[in-house]
């Protein structure tokens, strides 16, 4: 992984030191609450329902085991003992105080780590596959690109003040796994004709209030030209976004209001201008990088009969294989999802003993490296197949072998209202009731592959509108209610979810989320999935039994 | 007649974040139950007044009102934010790792 140069030591250390002084002159009182707020913004710490929240970046969402045990310190000495994992492939503390924060940028800095571009209208942490470097199906290495991306990005002084927040995903595999059609940019990797590698530019997705997927404006840009483009991308939202609205500001509404032909014309005229400039990516530097994220080296093996035998002794362990394991492109290894979705447990979150658990796992069996999925799971991506068993026992104990990984209980939640001040409703305790509902694992693999996404408003940190099943909470005269969606997907075939209907209270959530499934397992075709069946039968089979003639 | 309107001021207190209630004797307070309750918008003006003045001195930040249940036998938020802000997370895994004796 990206390891710091004198550089990047001096720059995040300065940074602490910096917020260390606006602290102490905050709490002096040469700082009004206004003069510090974007100051602490800056810094990734919000002031939340409850207290102060600190949101760390994980750079395209990779760990290694001595980073993932300090994030466990922090959570023990500065807050209440767990962190939560994000669907930004970051991790959040819910209960900093101020007077802490700057000892635990300290803290972070030791480990090269920080909080920089975890909020504000900038450029944020770039999403990466979380299977880079290990996927089967990978063309390329995308953190190589999250980092040249990141190095480029962090405080550009053109873009620290965007008209609002801008996030970019790079996907370098055959399947999508970061969401890509739903980022303001998606950098997906593709092969030209000639066998050059390059990015597919997608541009203008996200969810939000306005939800949109994204549209391809350059079908392939080759790799060299990857910062001079991003940059004419940025610089056209920059000077033609809107900073009237906030709600109107993003690049999607831009592009929308322009027109997609008008909006790449405008990208590409600046393009020509810069293409050869200073942008350029020199091969050295792209070697130079990739150099970082250099594989290990593991050697092919055939299948394990112990590995077998394991799986035909242990049923739990053969499910967990069935459900968490993604293939590997080396033979005799593979990807290991480790679910943060315990039924009934809050998606996202793991205490201290679990971080520390985890980086002990990784240095065993993984070479010391932990991914963050936006999924909020998180991956080890390089295990012998001979080490699964031992993996799987080592993750029981730690109360981590959830074997749910695409299932129903997978879901993704933001904090909601119990931890967010922009939340209308809670979404954490319905996450919670409907894992609880469908926690029977044989029910849960009949039900097959589905996802369920819960935003607790309309700003959609939890992603509903990408789910399968998506659900948002709304506030109705002071109550919470949950509006339903379907059909919405986040991988290669994007969709934005069709609401269902009118909203439900709190008390039908689970009722209401049974109902479709019942309908779904009566309906399908054999081997159908829940969201191939919602495309064949559209939404009105699901409205019908849950809405009756209403 | 319209009936009062019962108030409540709340905060956040700038060196931690905590959740507090500014109390009868001018102190902000965590529990709720110990705050004071303004019945008209004469006292509830003191209270928003006494506020700014508790930002000047860098004690709170965000000071404002929110409405508790006038039909209630204590002091009881109207809104469920309120709720939740008073009584903690509903759902947390620092509440499931108490639960579990961890």
């Amino acid at each position: 992984m990206y390891a710091y140069d004198a550089f990047d030591h001096a720059f995040v250390r300065e940074r602490a030191n910096e917020f260390r002084e606006q602290v102490a002159r905050r709490i002096a009182g040469e700082l009004t609450e206004d003069e510090f707020k974007p100051l602490r913004l800056m810094n990734g710490l919000y002031l939340q329902l409850h207290a102060y929240m600190l949101r760390v970046a994980i750079p395209y969402g990779t760990l290694s085991s001595r980073q993932m045990r300090r994030l466990a310190h922090i959570a023990r000495r500065w807050d209440r003992g767990y962190g939560h994992f994000t669907t930004r492939q970051n991790i959040q503390f819910n209960w900093p105080k101020l007077v802490d924060t700057p000892d635990i940028l300290d803290s972070l800095a030791e480990v090269e780590m920080h909080a920089i571009q975890t909020s504000g209208n900038c450029i944020r942490n770039v999403t990466a596959d979380p299977f880079s470097g290990a996927a089967a199906d990978e063309i390329e290495d995308s953190r190589v690109w999250a980092e040249i991306i990141r190095q480029w990005a962090t405080l550009h002084p053109e873009f620290t003040f965007l008209p609002r927040k801008f996030k970019i995903a790079v996907t370098g595999a055959e399947s999508d796994r970061t969401a890509v059609k739903f980022h303001d940019i998606g950098l997906r990797m593709r092969r030209n004709t000639e066998g050059e590698t390059g990015f597919e530019v997608i541009v203008g997705g996200g969810q939000g209030r306005t939800p949109i997927v994204g549209t391809t404006i350059r079908a392939f840009l080759p790799k060299r030209h990857l910062l001079s483009y991003l940059e004419a991308v940025l610089r056209t939202y920059n000077l033609l976004g809107r900073r009237d609205n906030l709600y109107k500001a993003r690049i999607k509404i831009l592009l929308a209001e322009t027109g997609v032909e008008a909006f790449t014309e405008a990208v590409e005229a600046e393009w020509e201008r810069i293409r050869d400039g200073a942008l350029t990516l020199p091969e050295e530097e792209i070697r130079r990088i990739e150099a970082h994220f250099a594989p290990p080296l593991l050697a092919a093996a055939g299948p394990d009969p112990a590995h077998v035998a394991a799986k035909l002794e242990h049923r739990d362990f053969a499910a967990w294989c069935r459900s968490n394991l993604f293939p590997h492109r080396v033979p005799g290894h593979a990807i290991v999802t480790i679910s943060l979705k315990t039924p009934g447990g809050i998606p996202g979150d793991a205490t201290a003993a679990q971080m520390d658990a985890v980086a002990d796992l990784a240095d065993r069996f993984s070479h010391g490296e932990i991914r963050v999925t936006h999924e909020q799971n998180l991956v080890l991506a390089d295990v012998r197949e001979t080490d699964l068993f031992a993996l799987w026992q080592g993750l029981g104990e730690a109360g981590l072998a959830s074997a749910n990984i695409g299932l129903i209980s997978d879901i993704i939640a933001c904090p909601g209202l119990d931890y967010c001040n922009l939340a209308n409703a809670r979404a954490i305790p319905v996450a919670q009731r409907i894992s609880r509902h469908f926690s029977d694992p044989a029910l849960a693999e009949e039900i097959g592959p589905i996802t369920l996404n819960i935003s607790g408003c309309i700003n959609a940190c939890g992603h509903h509108h990408a789910g399968h099943i998506g659900i948002l909470g709304v506030d109705k005269h002071g109550e919470e209610f949950y509006q339903i969606t379907l059909g919405g997907a986040a991988d290669d075939d994007a969709a934005v979810g069709r609401i269902l209907g009118p909203s439900v209270p709190y008390d039908g959530v689970v009722e209401a989320i049974d109902t479709i499934i019942q309908t779904y397992r009566s309906i399908r075709e054999t081997d159908e999935r829940f969201i191939d069946t919602v495309r064949r039968t559209g939404i009105n089979p699901f409205k019908e039994a849950l809405y009756g003639d209403r | 007649m319209a009936k009062p309107k019962l108030q409540v001021l709340t905060a956040n207190r700038l060196s931690d974040g905590t959740v507090v209630y500014l109390d009868a004797h001018e102190h902000w307070v965590e529990d709720l139950a110990a705050a004071e309750v303004a019945r008209t918008e004469t006292d509830a003006g003191r209270l928003v007044r006494l506020g700014d003045a508790a930002v000047r001195d860098r004690l709170v930040v965000g000071p404002y009102l929110f409405a508790v249940d006038p039909k209630a036998d204590r002091i009881r938020p109207v809104s469920q934010r309120e709720h939740i802000r008073a009584l903690g997370p509903t759902a947390g895994t620092d509440l499931l790792d108490t639960h579990l004796g961890a």
